[in-house]
């Protein structure tokens, strides 16, 4: 019994971490880019939408709605100003410009609005059912069906229309995609608005789930996101989803064994056993240097 | 002759502005010089705590004006020098140093949280400073890791021994249950405390703990371990911790379904507690406090009126805490005759009954208070007066 309530849980952990997961993985498949500031936006989308709530007083879906979209423009502007000028230099210099923008934000709220946290308004009711033996709450079966269809909604972009072609040609060669005639800088201006708004989503749903939100949320969600992208293999989208899920629900077994304090070390543990071991993740083909 | 007329007349203005000006300086040379007693805060005005920080500032604010209004100390004004301390240890420590070094005050109140005022324990020692804690709970403020006690350091609130003994009293003769679970903040020295006195003292009195849980400040998943919780089926869980992560765990406990009565102590003490549990989840669960605004005790009462006056909202136990503390102080400073450190300490120590906001003040050889603590029951997101508890 104790183990299903268990399970649901590291479920639910595990489908936040994978929303902000996909974010990550989608920019590193298509500029090669760790973008640090990705959990930032997850951040900022939770405020959006806490505010569509309280000052709107907008339902649950409308203000995941209006997360998103602000979500997605602030992905591209950022794409825009910080990283597009920074496309031919070092890898190393875009990683260093993420860092800078990803604290340039978080500091940028605590001056707009102070650093104290915020509890997010109960927008379900707090009503919960037992199911073999474990409380459901009808929030975590919500919020577990809204991230599921955002993924199914995600896989049907990159494989059924124009831009998710075209994402998928800059991402495998983005020389050969230019010279076929696919505009790059859209494409990748595409992508970031598509991470950055599901990091949106991902926002609201945790501000929904764990009610306080505050200007420094989103790094370590954004920490354990990225080793959910490593661990499924960075680049690879079905891999982000599956490695937000295991390591949501590695982290729920840890602390159910009794090793509570143990479990962000738990994380980083997979984290460096991944890169040794298995350093492509669990669904990363060997891939051969291009010559 | 119209023009010296005139020239007349602006010189006579000026020399009037001189001496004017003059006799405003000389005004304030002579209330500057010695005239006043400086008294520093350092307080968690931001950050994560700022909610413990600012009550007490707003009350130390209260009572200073009120002395102060009343002709100050010996005749002596306050002069209050607050320092932000952003709820931070190393802050806190250089908010002493300033304090000491730059201001040369009298002494310092804060920090608000036992952490911070550690922090800040060396310097007051160095420097001779009596400072005095209005919340810091946790032994070590008083008293060092190798058991002797800061000269220098004193305190407000009762300490976290007796608020857990408190809390294991109350659950075993009140509440009359036999089994106990305890989920305790890991990071913080004050969780800690509570939770071993708690441990020791409801065992004692022949109950059972079935289940010992930990988790780290800033977590907001707490689902695993109150799962854990839940399965080994106790009558009572208590919780020692501060309310940005309790609110949390209140409100994830409630849905998986412990309905158990739950107890914490006065790190639950802040509005933002209700935000975040939401009231329904907060029913059935039980805080120690130092003070209560319903407290129908005489000072209590004319402490509660003036403040509501002042702020517009009913004063929490951080807040009488604040006032009680200057007041403290006062009476040291009265009886000590002036404002020398050392002399300051040994009036402390000798305090006897002194009657405050919150109730009968005495300290004892390790700079503890002995002094009453109040239950309180949350229902519908208020906090009801439940009954007062004396050591």
């Amino acid at each position: 019994m104790e183990w299903v309530q268990q399970l649901i849980n590291g479920i639910s952990l595990g489908s936040i971490y994978a929303l902000i997961a996909l974010g990550y993985t989608m920019v590193y498949g298509i500029i090669k880019l760790i973008n640090f500031a990705h959990g930032d936006v997850f951040m900022v989308g939770s405020f959006i939408g806490f505010y569509s709530i309280t000052v709107f007083n907008l339902g649950f879906f409308p203000a995941l709605i209006i997360s998103m979209a602000a979500c997605a423009l602030f992905g591209v502007i950022i794409e825009r100003i910080a990283y597009k000028r920074l496309r031919n230099a070092t890898r190393i210099a875009a990683l260093i410009t993420a860092i800078g923008v990803s604290l340039l934000i978080e500091y940028g709220v605590i001056y707009i609005r102070g650093a104290q946290p915020e509890a997010y308004p109960d927008v379900f009711s707090n009503r919960s059912f037992a199911f073999l033996g474990a409380q459901i709450s009808i929030q975590s079966i919500l919020i577990l069906s809204v991230s599921v269809v955002l993924m199914i909604l995600l896989q049907f972009i990159v494989h059924k229309t124009k831009t998710g072609k075209a994402m998928r040609a800059v991402s495998h060669d983005t020389e050969a995609a230019k010279l076929m005639g696919i505009n790059v800088d859209n494409t990748i201006s595409a992508t970031f608005a598509i991470g950055s708004a599901l990091a949106g989503a991902a926002g609201v749903i945790f501000g929904v789930y764990y009610t306080k939100i505050d200007p420094l949320m989103g790094v370590i969600p954004g920490v354990k996101a990225f080793v959910a992208a490593v661990l499924g293999g960075i680049g690879i989208i079905p891999g982000a989803m599956v490695g937000g899920l295991v390591l949501g629900v590695v982290e729920t077994v840890v602390s159910a064994l009794g090793f509570s304090l143990w479990r962000d070390a738990a994380a980083f543990v997979i984290l460096i056993l991944i890169l040794i071991f298995r350093p492509s993740g669990i669904f990363g083909k060997n891939t051969r240097e291009k010559v | 002759m119209k023009k010296s007329k005139f020239a007349s007349l602006f010189l006579s203005s000026t020399l009037l502005i001189g001496i004017l000006a003059g006799c405003g300086a000389e005004e304030g040379n002579s209330s500057e010089g010695g005239d006043t007693i400086k008294i520093g805060a350092n307080l968690e005005l931001s950050g994560a705590v700022a909610s413990y920080g600012t009550s007490e500032a707003d009350a130390i604010d209260l009572a200073v004006e009120e002395i102060n209004a009343a002709g100050g100390i010996d005749g002596k004004q306050i002069e209050l020098i607050k320092v932000d301390n952003k709820s931070d240890a190393a802050e806190a420590t250089n908010a002493a140093i300033k304090l000491t070094s730059q201001d040369k005050v009298t002494a310092i109140i804060g920090a608000a949280t036992s952490g911070n005022s550690v922090a800040q324990v060396q310097i007051a020692t160095d420097t001779k400073t009596p400072m005095i804690s209005p919340s810091g709970t946790s032994t070590t403020v008083t008293v060092g890791d190798d058991g002797k006690v800061n000269p220098f350091t004193f305190r407000t609130a009762f300490i976290d021994p007796f608020q857990g003994t408190v809390a294991a009293n109350f659950a075993a003769n009140e509440l009359k249950v036999k089994t106990a679970a305890v989920y305790a903040d890991n990071a913080s020295d004050y969780a800690k405390g509570l939770a071993a006195a708690f441990i020791k003292d409801f065992e004692a009195a022949g109950g059972k703990i079935v289940a010992e849980e930990s988790y780290v400040a800033k977590d907001t998943d707490f689902r695993s371990n109150l799962t854990r919780i839940k399965s080994s089926n106790p009558e009572f869980v208590f919780i020692p911790g501060y309310y940005e992560e309790v609110g949390l765990i209140v409100k994830q406990a409630r849905e998986l379904g412990i309905t158990v009565p739950l107890m914490g102590a006065d790190g639950w003490d802040s509005p933002t507690l209700v935000d975040l549990a939401g009231a329904d989840a907060l029913n059935n669960s039980y805080i120690i406090t130092a003070y209560s605004s319903e407290d129908p005790d005489g000072k209590a009462k004319e402490f509660s009126d003036k403040f509501k006056e002042k702020y517009g909202k009913d004063p929490n136990s951080f807040n009488a805490l604040g006032y009680d503390t200057v007041y403290l102080l006062k009476d040291a400073i009265e009886r000590a005759g002036s404002t020398d450190g050392t002399k300051i300490k040994e009036a402390i120590e000798a305090t006897d009954q002194l009657e405050l906001v919150t109730g009968l003040y005495s300290v004892d050889e390790n700079h503890h208070p002995i002094k009453s603590a109040t239950i309180i029951e949350f229902v519908d997101g208020a906090q009801v007066f439940k009954t007062k508890v004396n050591p």
